[in-house]
């Protein structure tokens, strides 16, 4: 050590001091990345020039030239592969949607039920979970779909629930509701019901901070959102009608079908992701102290309000983020649709476009940007939730 | 006067509630309670004896094809194609090899724990898959099966074990690229982490079969299992890194700085003191990954590799066994289930025995 540097840091070789040794590590970690870059970069484009496959998003508007099973949108075999894109993205939101629903349901239901005094109710829960998360969910929906829906009967023999709601080897036929001009009017309602809704729990929790006064919010809620669309629905001399499928032949005709695909990779999804939800249900309510319900009974609330003020309040916190994951998951999980064949994103666009163009780079990465901006929007919500959740310490 | 008189002794209560006044607390407390008891009791009826009389009583278990005269589960079908759906394609002659790698996977194990010696434990661990590569593909002139005669559960297990041992120590360096305090090193492995995780795995099986190929110079085959491997263990390694990130997050500052105070390198840090503590509290969320990587290599039957789940299809598609699809996912589903419950009782037992904090 040299003397006059008594007063600063002591005097260390350059390459010791961890400063400029973080310098100079990640100088070596970005020249190693920025080189295998390249490197890959450089022999994709030598090989996409040797094979002869066209680059850019150009096939995005080329005709796709071939039909889908399901469309939520109008599409024919002339459209473009973008609007196959837009199809299939519109078929992963549906069973996205209809599988976090179902899931929901039945992950609250088991969760809950686990939790039973009732021994035969939280034993047969947990004979559910442990069975059903067990089982690789891809192993599930062929199950489901090559198997329990495979051995249906035909449409001539199908099983019939109040001769409007048939179930067969083709699917799920419900009677389709035919909306006419007036049906506007209903929408609107509804609209002007949930504006409705949030001024009246505004109003309401102003009133319980000022006066401490309790507003039956939830059922007020839940009757101007049903009832005010019920009135105009009827004042307007009910602008909607039900079609009942018929059978004609070897098929039904009319009615809205769903198809066994959907309903194979619906059922599938929601019970495997309700096995993780009913965990985390379960863990949610568990992780409330005991001593949070006596003391709440000790002051002498109901038990209604004892869990709706005190235990769900503080269960919610616990089970709210792992349940957004699940959600995730289960989109994710739906991907594995193209095993079966149910046109969503992965089947028709990374795989029958794919086929077709033959532009894997462009197409898959289009597909896992799709994917990405879910998820990372997503758990930027989740990140909002938490910080709002978070008990405020003082 | 009062007279006094000595009572019979009588018999102590009973302590031990007997089956009925069980039943009255645990099944039948309130009228909800009831109403559910019986629910789930129907429930049970309509599905429990219909199940067992298809799975045991009403089923096939020994005789020809000609022969079946039950109505429930041929299980003769799957003793026919038990070969087919445990080892696939691979030679008939050779099944002693991956059979000998498991006898000596057995041997290890039970070695490993009798063994407390670091360098005998570390080589058990490194020569374990070199022996079990050239065992089962072929090596010091034995003879080379290719990877396309690989298949069924012997598939199954080498994709589950290879995702598992190469994500390690791949997951461990972005776990502690993430705790980092270098932003570049740091930003890297979130980038990494978070995109893999974002995207589904087939969507990254799809990229390492067809656009991976296009990324090396030409010439450079890439066998399409080790092609599925290279995705599976991209995607295995960032759910580990996550997992070894928490195990990391929760040791105390106190240690860091105290291995620092000593003068240990960062690597000797790591490696002494914070890791083997870090990873001892994640072993039970390891082993919960490790067992959705195995219910995830179902996956690789979409890039057209043969595990035991595409073995359904390929044994029903033999036109003298059609229509057996049911016993054969049943079958699947049965090892899967015993497989992958195992795992997560193992991961319940170890997180009791290592919960020191109690």
């Amino acid at each position: 050590m040299k003397k006059q540097n008594k007063s600063s840091a002591p005097s260390v070789a350059f390459y010791n001091n961890p400063e400029n040794r973080a310098i100079i590590y990640q100088i070596l970690a970005l020249v190693t990345i920025g080189l295998f870059t390249y490197f890959i970069l450089d022999n994709m484009f030598d090989n996409i020039e040797k094979r002869g496959i066209t680059t850019g998003f150009g096939f995005l508007s080329s005709e796709a030239g071939f039909g889908i099973l399901q469309s939520l949108i109008d599409y024919d075999e002339s459209d473009t592969h973008g609007k196959v894109f837009i199809v299939g993205l519109l078929n992963t939101i549906l069973v996205s949607v209809i599988g976090i629903v179902m899931a929901s349901i039945i992950g609250l239901l088991v969760g809950i039920g686990r939790l039973s005094s009732n021994w035969m109710v939280s034993k047969l829960c947990m004979v559910y979970v442990e069975t059903f998360r067990n089982i690789p969910i891809l192993l599930q929906i062929l199950f489901w779909y090559n198997v329990v829906l495979a051995s249906l009967p035909s449409p001539k023999q199908s099983i019939s629930f109040f001769d409007s709601v048939f179930f067969n080897n083709r699917g799920l036929i419900i009677p389709k509701p035919l909306l006419e001009s007036g049906f506007i009017g209903v929408i609107i309602a509804f609209i002007l019901a949930i504006v409705a809704v949030i001024y009246l729990s505004n109003w309401a929790k102003k009133r319980h901070d000022e006066t401490g006064e309790e507003f039956p919010l939830f059922w007020v809620s839940i009757g101007v959102l049903v009832g005010s669309p019920l009135i105009i629905f009827f004042l307007s001399g009910m602008p909607a009608t039900l079609e009942i499928a018929a059978l004609k032949g070897f098929n039904f005709k009319g009615g809205l079908t769903i198809i066994p695909e959907l309903l194979a990779l619906a059922f599938a999804l929601s019970i495997y992701t309700a096995t993780y939800i009913a965990e985390a249900v379960r863990a949610g309510i568990e992780a409330v102290p005991k001593g949070q319900k006596e003391a709440a009974f000790a002051l002498g609330l109901k038990e209604s309000i004892v869990l709706k003020k005190v235990v769900l309040p503080q269960a919610l916190r616990v089970i709210i983020p792992p349940v957004i994951n699940q959600y995730l998951n289960l989109a994710k999980n739906s991907s594995l649709a193209t095993a079966i064949g149910y046109p969503e994103l992965v089947t028709i666009f990374s795989g029958t476009s794919l086929n077709q163009v033959g532009q894997a780079i462009e197409i898959i990465l289009m597909t896992m940007a799709v994917y990405l901006t879910m998820s990372i929007t997503i758990s930027m919500l989740m990140n909002y939730i938490n910080a709002r959740m978070q008990i405020k310490g003082r | 006067m009062a007279t006094f008189e000595r009572l019979e002794t009588r018999q102590a209560p009973a302590n031990t509630k007997g089956p009925i006044h069980w039943a009255k607390e645990n099944l039948f407390s309130s009228v909800l309670s009831s109403i559910l008891t019986l629910f789930s009791l129907y429930l049970m009826y309509i599905t429990l004896p219909p199940l067992l009389d298809w799975m045991i009583f009403d089923a096939t278990w020994s005789g020809t094809k000609e022969e079946i005269v039950n109505e429930g589960a041929r299980w003769i079908f799957i003793a026919e194609k038990f070969n087919l759906f445990v080892y696939g394609f691979y030679p008939e002659e050779l099944y002693w090899r991956p059979n000998l790698a498991l006898v000596i996977f057995v041997v290890y194990v039970i070695g490993f724990r009798r063994i407390d010696n670091t360098k005998v434990r570390a080589f058990i661990i490194l020569s374990f898959p070199v022996i079990t590569y050239l065992l089962v593909a072929g090596g010091f002139g034995l003879e080379h099966v290719p990877t396309d005669k690989w298949g069924g559960l012997l598939l199954t297990i080498i994709v589950a074990s290879v995702g598992i041992i190469a994500s390690f120590p791949i997951g461990i360096i972005f776990a502690l690229g993430r705790q980092s305090h270098m932003p570049i090193i740091r930003t890297i492995s979130v980038i990494y982490i978070e995109f893999i995780r974002g995207v589904p795995l087939i969507t990254l099986l799809f990229m390492s079969s067809v656009i991976l190929p296009l990324f090396f110079p030409e010439g450079m085959e890439f066998d399409k299992l080790l092609r599925a491997l290279i995705g599976i263990t991209l995607f295995q390694a960032a759910y580990i890194a996550e997992v070894v990130r928490g195990g990391l997050q929760a040791i105390p500052t106190g240690q860091y700085e105290a291995a620092d105070s000593l003068g240990l390198t960062y690597w000797k840090k790591m490696g002494l003191v914070i890791l083997p503590q870090a990873l001892k509290i994640s072993i039970p969320n390891i082993v919960g990954s490790f067992i959705s990587l195995f219910k995830d290599t179902t996956l690789i039957l979409i890039i057209g590799l043969f595990d035991i789940l595409a073995m359904v299809t390929l044994t029903n598609s033999d036109t003298s066994w059609l229509g057996f699809e049911t016993e054969g996912y049943v079958f699947v589903t049965m090892i899967y289930w015993v497989i992958c419950f195992s795992m997560s009782k193992y991961a319940k037992a170890i997180a009791t025995k290592y919960n020191t904090e109690r």
